[in-house]
């Protein structure tokens, strides 16, 4: 079993963070939440609605509120940028090809990628990518947003670009966002509501000030693994008693 | 079967897979009509060769070579050894593409998208295949028994009377419909296992190539079951 009691809820409009070392579930709970996986037991509910009982077309209805970054983007190879975020749309929406167009242009300037409609998968950086992922990904104004390891394999600016990006999209379009990740950079960055997977349990929540001055020990481990991170501690912790 | 069920289940957007087939159509036959033609052509004319060179009785008519050409053509190379070379060739494209897109993410993008990812990858490929196999086999059967009439002759070892009155006598329309309906089937053999092994790729690029081997393997055997049971139903 990879994951166990675990009962947590994501704040509504905010940036939920999903942390954990890796191999400690946090990718399988994004899984089983988004009904890529199949939980044995429980529950999973999007604003009330429980999403592990429902039927095929009830899931499909909830998926279209739905968006996901994924880790490697994910992006059709062969279709290019604007066919990529069209895609959700062409499959769902009932709007003209013009709209759809108009909408994809909007899109893809929220992200920052204006003129870079016609150029394919393979032809843009790693940080474009995410940001194409993130354009397809609110192209159908989902109400919940899934951002799997959105930083990993970028370089420190072009993450909190992209971090700033998925705060941004968030707050502007009132979704709900859940981050995976094990960077604690964007953890304190964007997290508005941190949960600390351990062995495959909900092992400490609350938000990015408190997890500075926790005494929970595997999080402690987590967080301030390096000696540099344990002296910024521990100065952070002195200025805090005077 | 239950990937199966999944794939034949209502579409999301008809005008969208109807795009797509005519994508497919092009990818699965008009891109394969180069390598179909070289192969007929030329099995054509060593078919023609060999049987010149087998038959020394007298007793023995010369049109046999342009018959012996035409009932291997029709009955065996067109449909089923050109079906073998197609599962190399389609049959591992397709397994590659789909086990691609399953470790790139790509198809859980489209699930949690909501849409049928097995129907949207899988369908069109099966649908494309069955329409365009059979009119890659008719050109390898022309071409094949052409490349006979032009080789045979060319090479003295039989006179295009003697080819031409071979490709005509004792003909059964019936054994092009026969080798027709094996075309549509091997289609679906090939497009479905295919599509069964790149669907279900789990790991990385060496897990890849593995399905590619599997979906190869397992089409070419199963083309060479059904050419068997339906010769047996069909022509017995």
């Amino acid at each position: 079993m990879v994951l166990q009691d675990i009962q947590t809820s994501f704040e509504k409009g905010k940036v939920n963070f999903i942390i954990g070392i890796s191999g400690s579930g946090k990718s399988v709970l994004t899984k089983c939440v988004v009904g890529l996986m199949e939980v044995n037991k429980g529950e999973i509910e999007f604003d009330g609605r429980n999403f592990t009982i429902m039927n095929h077309r009830q899931r499909k209805e909830i998926r279209q509120d739905i968006g996901m970054l994924f880790q490697g983007s994910a992006l059709f190879d062969s279709l290019t940028v604007e066919q990529n975020v069209m895609f959700p749309l062409e499959m769902f929406a009932t709007m003209s090809k013009a709209e759809m167009r108009k909408r994809a242009d909007w899109c893809l300037e929220r992200v920052n990628l204006v003129g870079k409609n016609n150029l394919f998968p393979s032809e843009i950086s790693g940080g474009m990518q995410k940001r194409t992922g993130i354009a397809r990904a609110i192209a159908m104004n989902p109400k919940y947003l899934f951002c799997d390891e959105p930083n990993s394999g970028l370089d420190p600016q072009t993450a909190i670009i992209i971090d700033n990006l998925i705060r941004e999209i968030t707050y502007d379009l009132g979704c709900t966002t859940v981050v995976v990740s094990h960077d604690m950079n964007s953890v304190m960055e964007i997290g508005d509501s941190i949960n600390f997977i351990h062995a495959g349990q909900l092992w400490w929540k609350g938000d990015r000030r408190e997890i500075l001055f926790t005494e929970n020990k595997e999080l402690n481990d987590f967080v301030f693994a390096s000696e540099f991170m344990k002296e910024i501690r521990e100065i952070m912790q002195k200025e805090s008693k005077r | 079967m239950l990937l199966m069920q999944q794939v034949c289940s209502k579409p999301e957007r008809l005008a969208i897979y109807r795009i797509r087939i005519v994508q497919e159509i092009d990818k699965i036959g008009v891109q394969s009509v180069g390598i179909v033609a070289l192969l007929s052509a030329f099995m054509g004319a060593v078919i023609t060769l060999q049987t010149a060179a087998n038959i020394d009785s007298a007793w023995v008519p010369r049109w046999t070579i342009g018959y012996t050409t035409r009932q291997s053509l029709i009955l065996e190379f067109s449909s089923t050894i050109m079906s073998l070379i197609l599962s190399g060739k389609v049959g591992s494209n397709i397994a590659s593409e789909i086990g691609t897109m399953r470790i790139t993410e790509q198809i859980d993008a489209l699930d949690i998208m909501g849409v049928n990812s097995a129907s949207y990858l899988i369908l069109p490929k099966i649908i494309a295949a069955m329409l365009i196999f059979p009119f890659l086999v008719v050109i390898s059967m022309f071409l094949g028994i052409a490349a006979g009439a032009l080789i045979g002759p060319g090479s003295g070892v039989i006179s295009l009377t003697d080819y031409i009155s071979g490709i005509q006598i004792y003909f059964e329309p019936f054994q092009v419909t026969y080798t027709l309906i094996k075309s549509v089937v091997f289609a679906y053999i090939i497009t479905s296992v295919s599509g069964y092994h790149g669907y279900y790729t789990k790991g990385g690029a060496l897990q890849v190539g593995e399905s590619n081997t599997r979906a190869v393997v397992y089409s070419i055997i199963l083309i060479m079951i059904s050419n068997y049971i339906i010769t047996q139903l069909l022509l017995l």
